[in-house]
Formats: structure tokens, sequence, C-alpha cells
């Protein structure tokens, strides 16, 4: 990794922190359309539907399969699904559903403003004495940041509710002792930590696609790199986000 | 008043204004031509503040523009209306929804008020009954109608055209002209247009303005350009290229 590379990246990370502040600013001075943001809030939260229940269902499903081929052998099968709870609560329901909807909106944003900077839509927002901070990445901000909590919900609910399925009807395991175990070994600090990183992942999300977007080179290959890079650089952050946010919310919850 | 005081702009290595000077009194009507690349647009954005100097200044009404943040710079575009290239329409919303734009995000009129003087400003653009169209339903030239209804509207008091009549057929031209100069007799407006179009500068300007090589290389009424005996205005103005000899 040469000098200018590092040059690069801290440069990157500078330009993203001066976003970030002037988002945070907006929240001061923006007028927020209600209908605005209830439009962003469909679009990032209804539209994400399919996609995330089939998500949190299969990934329910797989880490019960699994954990109950372990521990069958050693007789532990009643402690699966209190393992599929903590798991899908706190780690994999909200990295899973983030890295989707990083995909799908991340992707869709980074395109949308992508493509109205060269086509001189956003330098046409700004001579129209709108800001573009205000007016374009404010709502999609606070919609991604209220929606993703609410599609983690859903998608622990039923990744759990699958797990359960399977374990109870396929693995034979007692569901009152399934559901006795899971109670006890879940906390509701394992859902507190799940929906504080959805909240997180969801800013990173809407703040990388709309940065990349509004910085998006000239031309059809320059939106198609933006969008590109909104959706690799934000799954990045969301795993390496995942790995520091367990460390902290797991001291502060504790 | 709008004063430019010796502005230098680069991209990269490549030097696209070296030290422009000029000054455009209100209620003025200036065309600033030259060649495509030649930093004419680059200049306009000046103007409005979308984009900043590497060095020198713009004044509008005294104020320098230099050290402004985006939130005081808006304040200041208010007086400004622009008509892009493409048109820059928003392409989510219709016609009445992009012209009406401003008015909607200022809530200080009604919604039927502001219907109104959308229907206005739409009928001054010869646009009548167009509102609920979007503007993949338009062509080139109502395009650029329905984005000068929308830099109208709320009335600026300097109105900045880029390349207007760019890309339209010339009975289109002549109409986007005819607009111009109804636009700036009907509503005493300061006018600005960028154009390599000849036949544009000769009908909508008062003073022109050539930019060469980044600077104001002549400025004159439009009958001293178009009579001008100097070897670079005369190509330009005819459009005369200067081939140089090739061996094929």
């Amino acid at each position: 990794m040469g000098p200018g590379l590092i040059r690069e990246w801290l440069g990157g990370i500078g330009a993203i922190a001066i976003f970030c502040r002037e988002i945070i600013s907006s929240l001061s001075h923006a007028r927020l359309s209600f209908g605005d943001l209830v439009y962003q809030i469909f679009f990032v939260g209804v539209k994400s539907q399919s996609v995330v229940l089939i998500t949190g269902a299969f990934t329910g499903l797989v880490l019960c399969a699994q954990t109950y081929f372990q521990f069958h052998k050693f007789k532990a099968d009643p402690a699966t699904l209190a393992v599929v709870s903590v798991g899908m609560a706190s780690e994999l329901g909200p990295v899973l559903t983030a890295l989707m909807v990083a995909g799908r909106v991340g992707a869709s944003i980074a395109a949308e403003l992508g493509t109205m900077r060269v086509t001189e839509q956003i330098d046409a927002l700004r001579t129209l004495a709108a800001h573009p901070i205000d007016y374009l990445v404010l709502p999609r901000t606070l919609a991604t940041v209220i929606a993703l909590p609410l599609l983690t919900a859903e998608a622990v609910a039923l990744g759990i509710l699958a797990a359960f399925g399977l374990g109870v009807l396929v693995f034979d395991i007692d569901f009152g002792n399934a559901f006795w175990n899971m109670l006890r070994y879940t906390g509701a600090s394992d859902f507190l930590r799940g929906f504080i990183k959805a909240g997180v992942f969801g800013a990173v999300i809407a703040v990388v696609g709309c940065y990349k977007g509004m910085n998006c080179p000239q031309g059809a290959e320059g939106v198609g790199k933006a969008t590109t890079e909104a959706v690799v650089y934000s799954s990045i952050a969301i795993l390496i986000g995942n790995f520091a946010l367990t460390m902290i919310l797991t001291k502060l919850l504790s | 008043m709008i004063e430019v005081r010796d502005l230098h702009k680069s991209f990269g290595e490549q030097a696209v204004l070296k030290g422009v000077n000029l000054t455009i009194e209100t209620g003025e009507s200036v065309v600033i031509i030259g060649a495509s690349g030649g930093g004419k647009s680059i200049l306009l954005k000046h103007m409005v503040g979308l984009l900043m100097p590497d060095s020198g200044e713009v004044l509008i009404d005294g104020q320098s523009l230099n050290g402004l943040n985006e939130r005081q710079l808006m304040k200041v575009r208010q007086k400004f209306g622009m008509l892009f290239q493409g048109a820059a329409l928003f392409d989510s919303m219709t016609v009445e929804e992009n012209v009406g734009f401003v008015l909607r995000r200022e809530r200080k009129l009604s919604q039927q008020e502001i219907d109104k003087k959308v229907a206005e400003v739409l009928e001054m653009v010869d646009l009548p009954g167009t509102q609920k169209k979007k503007p993949a339903e338009l062509s080139g030239g109502m395009k650029k109608r329905v984005g000068l209804a929308r830099a109208i509207v709320y009335k600026p008091e300097i109105i900045v055209y880029d390349e207007p009549t760019t890309g339209l057929d010339p009975i289109v031209s002549d109409s986007i002209d005819q607009l111009i100069l109804r636009v700036v007799q009907q509503l005493k407006v300061t006018s600005i247009v960028v154009t390599h179009d000849m036949r544009s500068t000769r009908r909508v300007g008062s003073r022109i303005l050539m930019l060469n090589e980044g600077k104001i290389y002549v400025t004159g009424t439009p009958d001293e350009i178009f009579a001008s005996k100097d070897p670079l205005v005369y190509r330009f103005v005819n459009g005369i290229a200067e081939l140089k000899e090739h061996k094929f």
C-alpha cells in the first residue's frame, strides 16, 4: 500500500466525515417534507419486504439445522433454539438484513443521485435555492435509519419462527423445553444490541449511497462505478462496524 | 450588477479560465460567445456560485461569493434563474411539479395560487396544458421551455441561459430566442446567455463578450462584433475554420 493510496483513503474518510457533519447540520436547518420522508420509508421499508423476509427465514433455518447437527452429538438439542434466537437477534439478523438492504437500497440511492448529478439536476436544485443535503440526503438517511431496525425485527422474528418450526416439526425438539431455554438464554440486551446495530447500519447504507451518488464521476460509466462502490463500501463498513459494535455494545449493555 | 475579477479556474492540469474580468450591469442583456470547451459554461457556473474559483472573485450586487457556504449561497442564488443546457428537469416530477418547485418549497402560496402561477408561466412559454406530462414525454425544445418556465416563475432578477438553442432545429431555436426576448421585455431582468449560435447571439444580445483561451478577448455591441476585422472574431462569427494542411 503506497503513500498515495493511504492519502486517497484518508481523504475519502475526511470527505465522508464532512458529509456527515452537513447531514447533522441539515437536521436543524431543513424543513423536512413529511410526504418525502414517508415515501422514502415506503421505498426502503415496504419495497424491501420480500428480500428481507426470505433472508430472515432461511438464515433462521440454516442456523437451526447447523446448531442442531452439532448439539445433537452430545444430547443438547433443547439448547438449539436458544442459540438461534441469540444469534439472529444480535448478529445475523441485523448484519444480513443490512447487507441485503445495502444491495437493494444503497445501490438504488447511488444510481438515482448519480444520474441526477450527471444530468445537472443537482445543480438545478442548487439554483432553485434548495440545499441538496436537505432535499435529497436527509429524507433518505432518516428513512433508512427508521426502516432498517423494523426490517431487522421482521427478519429476526421470522428467522426464529422458521427455526422453531424446523426444530419442533422436523428435528423433534420438545417445544416447551426449547421455548423455556430460549427465554432463559436470550436477554433483552441481545435484541437491543441488534436494533442499535440496525440503526447504525441504516445510516451507513444511506450516507455511503448518497455520498457516492452526489460525487459520482461524469457519464454512464461514472454512475455504474458509483453504484458498485456504494454497495461494496457500505457492505465492508457493515462487516467491520459489526465487529466494533459487538465489542462496544456488549461492554455497555452487560 | 455582476462583477467578475481576475477569475482563474483549473481542473487538474488543465487551466480553463485564466484571468477573466467583466462587469454586467443590471438590466443588461449580455451574450458570451466562444469556442466549445472554452470555459463559457464554467464561467456561468461561477457567476451563480455553483463552482468556486481557484483565485479571483465574483461579486453579485457588491457581495463577494468567496468564502460563502452553501446556505449563504442559497440566499444569493434566489436572485438567479438558470436554464441549463440539457434543461435539467427533475425527471421524477411532472411539468407542473417542476415549474412550481420553488413556490411549493417556499410554502407562501396556496396550492390553487401555485397552480395559477404555473399555468400563467406555461402560457408565457407557449406550453399551455402540459402540466401533467413527464419530462420523458417532451421534445428537446419543450424541455427547454419548461426549464425556462421553472427559472422565471419566481421572478428572479437575473436569468442565465447555458446554450439555450444547442441541439435544436432552426425553427425551435428561433422560438427560444423569441422567448428570451419576451422574458427580457416583460420581466425587465438582467439576461446572460452563453452560446455559440451566432444567429441567436445577434438577436438576443445588447452586448457581446467573446471568451478565448480563458480570457475575455473582445467586448462590443452586436454590430461592432459582427463587423469586426479581427481575424479571430471574424472567423468565429462567420464560422470559418482554420484548416491545417494534412497529407493523406
